[in-house]
């Protein structure tokens, strides 16, 4: 099965179909999506911030990432979510979409970024937990993950400006 | 001149003219709208948990609300400025919307809230206090507003 016969069937199936055609639900699902931006990406920001040795330089990075990292998860999880549904009410238009090709790009990006950090920097994390400014390191990491984070709020922004960008 | 009046001059001003016969002017103003919406969402939501004795509920308010405001002033500036070059674009349209007035009404409330009562109450916080978590509900459900109010100015 390729993957235009697949997204064709998941089109046709009627619960895409109520909720591309919904008065109501696209939009609460859209909104629920942006709003929650500011619950993801916001607590994001702040553990990226203190990496990059900016804000809560006098609280331990470790403390902020255990305390500020569930909320981010928490956010995360919500955007995935909301996130898929709108792919599901959409599926053929979304996987045409050059913009929602990048975010998806960059989203794997972003993710690849958080391992780098769980493989590198936050392994000796005691060695540069109270430092007001961390390590090379975890700074690179916090200062890519911010880039990415705007790059994919951009592009998830310009999802419904396809056609005129690229016409 | 009535309010509509000067909506309308706003908007028909030449410099708007130009502006909205540009496609993609609109969703990248819009976008960095949304950089400032985040910076603004974090900020707000440390010192809030932290009332309501969640997040980095072991810090005294005080350092949070301290670390975080230059973050939040940024993140307001980005709002007002963007927020008011989007109004421009199609200020008697929203002249007409209830939300839109609905968000007015709330960032304007919300902004003098968290300059006076919300920052008096998070510098003498030292543990979670009713009190403490009244404002920070308060304050979220003003933010959340402001928000709401933003999304559905823009709805069919």
């Amino acid at each position: 099965m390729s993957v235009i016969s697949f997204l064709e069937w998941l089109a046709a199936t009627s619960w895409s179909i109520a909720l591309h055609e919904s008065r109501y639900m696209y939009l609460i699902v859209l909104t629920a999506h942006v709003l929650t931006l500011s619950v993801f990406v916001g607590t994001a920001l702040i553990v990226d911030l203190r990496l990059l040795g900016v804000t809560m330089r006098h609280v331990a990075a470790s403390e902020v990432m255990t305390r500020l990292l569930p909320w981010t998860s928490g956010g995360f999880i919500m955007m995935v979510v909301s996130g898929s549904l709108m792919f599901y009410a959409n599926p053929l238009d979304r996987y045409d979409n050059l913009f929602f090709r990048a975010k998806m790009g960059l989203l794997v990006l972003a993710g690849i970024n958080v391992w780098i950090f769980f493989r590198t920097a936050h392994r000796n994390i005691p060695d540069w937990d109270l430092d007001t400014v961390p390590p090379g390191m975890a700074r690179l990491v916090g200062g890519t993950a911010i880039l990415l984070w705007a790059a994919i709020i951009a592009a998830g922004r310009m999802i419904p400006y396809q056609q005129y960008w690229f016409n | 001149m009535s309010l509509l009046e000067i909506f309308y001059w706003l908007e028909y001003t030449p410099l708007l003219i130009e502006m909205r016969a540009s496609p993609w002017l609109f969703p990248v103003i819009a976008t960095i709208h949304l950089f400032g919406l985040v910076i603004i969402g974090g900020s707000v939501l440390v010192v809030n948990l932290r009332l309501l004795g969640l997040g980095l509920s072991q810090q005294p308010a005080a350092r949070l609300a301290r670390n975080t405001e230059p973050l939040l002033v940024v993140g307001i500036v980005i709002m007002l400025v963007t927020g008011f070059l989007l109004f421009l674009c199609f200020a008697t349209k929203y002249y007409y919307l209830a939300p839109f007035w609905v968000k007015i009404t709330s960032l304007v409330t919300v902004l003098i809230f968290t300059f006076t009562v919300h920052r008096r109450v998070t510098r003498d916080e030292e543990r979670t206090t009713a009190t403490g978590r009244i404002v920070a509900l308060t304050s979220l459900s003003l933010w959340i507003s402001v928000a709401l109010g933003g999304r559905l100015i823009g709805f069919p």
